[in-house]
């Protein structure tokens, strides 16, 4: 096996581990409180709109947009990893039928395994105080992942040829 | 190399086609039947891969069909009674419109969640099995990892579809019910398979090879397999491309315009009845973003199941032409799914039935190749069982 497939073999089960380990953890601890604070406060909201209080009704339903903008971002991370990671090991098997040289197949694989960790670990930033990096290691990373499969795809055609 | 050779064109395509296929059948390659011996963990996790993929997408497509629109009425008229509660300042009303409103949503998130992890679980065990030649265990040490990896992903969306249903009845804890105890249980299974097939892998890779390690797949570059290999990267390029430009162009948008169309729910007046618009615009919001987010989300995952499915040829014991005919039906389906989701918002239930068709499309594909593999290794049985 040589080095291209074993960066993607290898860097593929350490990310579906790491997004398993992250999914667990998140469910166990994060994800029932969660979800139970973004329908309460969404309930929350609209009784306190019931009885006309208005400022304490914005204050819950805004509470709402901040942890469901949160909620969706922690289960994009978790299934992103994963799912990259699949992809790594699947492509980690048959990238000899890449028809690029060895280094271009290297570096094909090492751009891949990048984008396929900072385009979600952008994504989660952008739930802490992450600001304009976070974006932009969510923008670059996918971008990565998008240069890497146009390229692979190249190779498989060229294979075809 | 290829396995089985293409078959002859021309008048006698029928009977050349029966011809090859007990052709084939006598000649069952021995350097790929060495890769996929009787009940070793490769054949474990094809089967219980395949198995798994082929439930979770039958299981969607019985959702999208009874369940999911019917659902989202449901929730629609919870919401619409949560509208009409604050204008007619009812706070009693409201929290029981949202009680039926959660369990709607709850009912809904469990069962696109059975639907996602059993067809992940399958895609791993596939995964896994395309790597056993480098994991360095000892055939029943492997054997063992692959019944907990499959039994983790039968068990997992289990216990997430049960989650609605059993609630917290008799849960000593306060947030988390015993269906959700079952679901992680479950997901901690699939960790302990993983991490135990990595170490397999550092093994491998320190040179510590413990027992016999099994051959690698055949490398073949037959069209079945270059088919499937280039016809699934692009649609993952092409889920990719479109995902990218949801998350640029309309997910702030759609997060921000929730939060418009929420706030003017919450400060209707009495006499200015905006109910009915206000959940209407929420309801077709939500429907936004749903055929979005199913469009990217399949589009990748039937793309990567090509890709899985292009090492999994070998083992698919039928003739050519009917190999070649499931991979058209496969990538056919795969395409009309997500672009007809993508339409359900312009043209309606017509797309919608259209697209479940092209989920059955995908679906039969697959069970077609699932008994071509069933084929090879009763064939592959049977020859050893009667060998001298």
């Amino acid at each position: 096996m040589n080095g291209a497939r074993k960066l993607l073999v290898f860097g593929g089960i350490a990310l579906a581990t790491l997004g398993m380990l992250y999914g667990l953890y998140y469910a166990v601890f994060v994800e029932h409180q969660t979800l139970g604070r973004m329908g309460g406060s969404l309930a929350t909201a609209f009784t306190e709109a019931a009885e006309r209080r208005l400022p304490e009704a914005h204050t819950a339903i805004d509470m709402y947009g901040a942890t469901k903008f949160d909620y969706v971002r922690q289960v994009d991370v978790h299934s992103h990893w994963i799912g990259l990671a699949m992809l790594m090991i699947a492509l980690g098997v048959v990238f000899d039928d890449v028809a690029f040289g060895e280094r271009i197949r290297f570096g094909i694989a090492l751009v891949l395994l990048i984008g396929s960790v900072i385009f979600p670990l952008g994504v989660i930033l952008q739930t802490t105080d992450g600001g304009m990096l976070a974006s932009a290691l969510a923008i670059v990373g996918s971008a990565l992942i998008i240069v890497a499969l146009a390229a692979v795809a190249v190779g498989f055609a060229r294979t075809s040829a | 190399m290829a396995v089985w050779e293409p078959p002859p064109s021309g008048p006698t395509v029928r009977s050349s086609t029966v011809a090859q296929t007990r052709q084939a059948a006598g000649a069952v390659s021995s350097s790929v039947a060495a890769t996929f011996s009787t009940m070793s963990a490769r054949r474990l996790l094809v089967f219980g891969g395949i198995a798994l993929i082929a439930s979770g997408m039958l299981f969607g497509d019985i959702f999208a069909i009874f369940i999911l629109h019917q659902n989202a009425g449901r929730t629609g008229a919870a919401l619409l009674a949560a509208v009409q509660a604050v204008q007619a300042r009812n706070p009693a009303a409201v929290k029981e419109a949202f009680g039926h409103m959660g369990e709607f949503l709850e009912d809904r998130g469990t069962k696109v969640d059975t639907h996602v992890h059993m067809i992940d679980a399958g895609y791993l065990a596939l995964l896994l099995a395309l790597i056993q030649p480098y994991v360095a265990l000892s055939a029943s040490r492997k054997k063992l990892l692959a019944k907990v990896l499959i039994t983790g992903g039968v068990l997992l969306p289990v216990g997430i579809f049960l989650i609605h249903y059993v609630g917290l009845a008799h849960s000593p804890f306060a947030a988390i019910g015993w269906a959700s105890v079952l679901a992680d249980s479950a997901g901690g299974l699939l960790i302990i398979a993983l991490i135990g097939e990595g170490w397999g892998l550092w093994n491998y890779f320190r040179s510590r090879r413990v027992g016999t390690t099994e051959p690698e797949l055949p490398q073949d570059h037959t069209w079945e397999r270059r088919t499937l290999l280039a016809g699934g990267t692009v649609l993952v390029l092409l889920g990719f491309l479109h995902g990218a430009w949801y998350a640029g162009a309309n997910l702030y948008e759609h997060e921000n315009r929730e939060m418009v169309i929420l706030k003017a729910m919450l400060d209707q007046g009495p006499g200015h009845d905006i109910s009915v618009a206000s959940v209407n615009a929420y309801g077709g919001l939500q429907a936004e973003k749903a055929v979005e987010v199913a469009a990217h989300s399949h589009v990748i995952e039937f793309g990567l199941l090509a890709i899985l499915l292009s090492f999994l040829q070998p083992y698919v014991f039928l003739s050519d032409r009917w190999k070649r005919r499931w991979i058209y039906l496969l990538l056919t389906g795969s395409v009309i799914l997500p672009i007809f989701v993508l339409l359900e918002i312009k043209i309606g239930l017509l797309a919608g039935g259209i697209a479940d068709a092209g989920g059955l499309m995908v679906i039969i594909a697959l069970i077609g190749m699932l008994v071509g593999v069933l084929r090879y290794s009763g064939r592959l049985d049977a020859e050893i069982g009667s060998a001298p």
